[in-house]
């Protein structure tokens, strides 16, 4: 074991398939407490970010995430054009709007797939990652890859999205309306869903702005806030769409509003289709002089902040990353306790923040330390739901 | 409008005002003033704290505290200098609101900045056992600096 080491330093990263520990401190079912501790995948990515050449950053900043991993470059390239004060061409905008709505939508599917999983509602987890694929198809012919495209970069795209590619495109938008429509009229007319979902895991508005939550965490709280309306990147004001925003703030409000989020999405993917103009994708960066700037990005999971500041210099002196789940992951302070152990799993969920947290939990009882792994606890959700489908069908 | 607002309620209280573009506004202000204007600008005015950016300039530190108004999207980032480089300390911002919990240990950690009154300044992101006095985002920290875990020094 003398092989491991402390990895020196650099930006936390607290998005999915990440490593996050929670204790639950519990008086029989219930949840008194949560502590919450975090750093075990923490790769000194700021400091990273140092020592590497203004492009090779992006590269960088891709890998801190494999779900939202055109968030982070995106928010990187939008910060280092607010230094230079350049606007990357009309088609690059387009196309870097479609590949983040895209991504929207399948880190929403895949997070409608898990908390599925989690109740034991195992038909919508393969439905939604079915659903899923074809987005990830889409993904590998535009880019070459499914995850981590590589799209983006200062001052335009990378690539270019053929014709053809658009085509296979708008079927599998069009195939998605009526998946979506499904998935809605399921969660909506199932009473079991509500019974696990409704009125649990509250997050009340104050608690959200105190907090400082983004995106669909603090949307279901009523809080109305989405960058690509307040603070506009790309061509989101050319396109017609809506913030959506709920007010009950528990997890069928959360579930709700990523679903109707994918419909707006849909809709901005098919109207950014439809005004491709023909033209450059890309501006020549020749040298990024001495300043600073902010690029903010809606990522899936809410605002992606990046700071850069230069020095004249090929490399960044400072480059500052917060990612949406950490400030989202602590309103989890607040909205798990007073609920029972086997809601905990679908609370900490609801957030969207890994499927390793739940993996890393323990439960302390007070005769002594009890210990449920990831697997158990999710089996605890998965039973109660069955106990509840089975009085509802002995009705 | 915000900017003619938050301007105004701030009179006195800063310095080299830049509005470097429509929704980004740079501004200097005194760290005494830190809590009174953090204040202001969450309770009065509705503005949300996006995130602090820590840094070490060669002769000062300097904390950049990114607040964002999200009713027209600007962004006011307010400039605090600290120059005592060998005790580096400021107020903390936690008992205003919870935003500033984690981002303020994290700098604490990183940078060696301590928060005055702050209720837990345990390590967030590093390990347990990381050296004492070892601040990684510090600039004369080298790049692939590395320490033993605890339970491998034990074992030693």
């Amino acid at each position: 074991m003398s092989k491991k080491k402390i990895v020196p330093i650099g930006p936390y990263h607290p998005l999915q398939e990440e490593p996050e520990f929670f204790k639950l401190i519990v008086e029989g079912e219930k949840v008194n407490e949560l502590e919450i501790e975090i750093g075990y995948n923490h790769r000194g990515i700021e400091k990273l970010s140092e020592t590497k050449h203004w492009d090779q950053v992006t590269f960088l900043v891709e890998r801190i995430c494999g779900i939202c991993s055109t968030s982070h470059p995106f928010a990187y390239v939008l910060a280092v054009e607010d230094l230079l004060g350049i606007t990357p061409p009309p088609r690059a905008n387009y196309i870097r709007m479609i590949i983040d709505e895209l991504q929207r939508l399948h880190s929403h599917l895949l997070w409608l797939g898990l908390v599925g999983h989690f109740i034991g509602y195992n038909t919508v987890w393969m439905w939604a990652w079915k659903a899923r694929e074809p987005i990830l198809d889409i993904f590998e012919l535009v880019s070459g890859n499914r995850n981590n495209y590589a799209m983006m970069k200062i001052g335009g795209v990378r690539r270019d999205i053929k014709d053809d590619d658009l085509l296979a495109l708008k079927k599998v938008i069009k195939q998605l309306y009526g998946e979506l429509k499904l998935f809605q009229k399921a969660i909506e007319d199932d009473p079991v869903i509500h019974k696990r979902t409704k009125d649990v895991g509250i997050l009340s508005k104050e608690e959200a702005i105190s907090f400082g939550a983004v995106g669909p965490t603090a949307r279901a709280s009523g809080v109305d806030i989405d960058v690509r309306r307040d603070d506009v990147y790309a061509n989101y004001d050319k396109v017609n769409w809506s913030v959506v925003t709920l007010t009950d703030g528990d997890i069928y409000a959360k579930v709700i509003v990523r679903i109707l989020e994918m419909f707006e999405s849909c809709s901005i993917i098919e109207q950014c289709m439809e005004r491709l103009p023909k033209g450059e994708i890309a501006l020549e960066i020749i040298e990024i002089p001495q300043g600073e700037g902010i690029g903010r990005v809606e990522a899936p999971r809410g605002e992606c902040f990046h700071y850069v500041r230069s020095d004249g210099t090929n490399r960044p002196v400072r480059h500052k990353i917060r990612a949406p789940s950490y400030v989202n992951v602590p309103t989890n302070l607040v909205s798990v306790p007073g609920y029972t152990i086997s809601d905990a799993a679908i609370i900490l969920a609801a957030v969207d923040p890994c499927y390793c947290c739940t993996e890393r939990s323990v439960a302390f009882s007070k005769e002594g330390r009890k210990i449920l792994r990831g697997e158990e606890l999710i089996k605890l959700c998965q039973q109660k739901t069955f106990k509840l489908k089975e009085s509802y069908d002995n009705r | 409008m915000i900017k003619e607002e938050v301007k105004k309620r701030l009179t006195g209280k800063f310095k080299d005002w830049l509005i470097k573009s429509p929704k980004r506004v740079y501004f200097v202000i005194d760290k005494k003033d830190l809590k009174e204007v953090a204040t202001i600008l969450y309770k009065d005015m509705g503005l949300r704290l996006s995130t602090v950016t820590g840094l070490e300039n060669e002769k000062n530190f300097e904390l950049i505290y990114h607040f964002g108004y999200d009713k027209s999207g600007e962004l006011f980032n307010l400039r605090v200098f600290i120059e005592d480089k060998i005790n580096p300390e400021i107020d903390s911002l936690t008992d205003i609101f919870k935003a500033s919990n984690w981002v303020e240990r994290e700098i604490n950690e990183m940078l060696g900045i301590n928060f005055i009154g702050h209720p837990n300044l345990n390590h967030l992101l590093l390990e347990d056992s990381w050296p004492k006095g070892e601040f990684p985002l510090r600039k004369d920290f080298p790049l692939k600096q590395s320490y033993p875990l605890e339970e491998d020094r034990e074992g030693e």
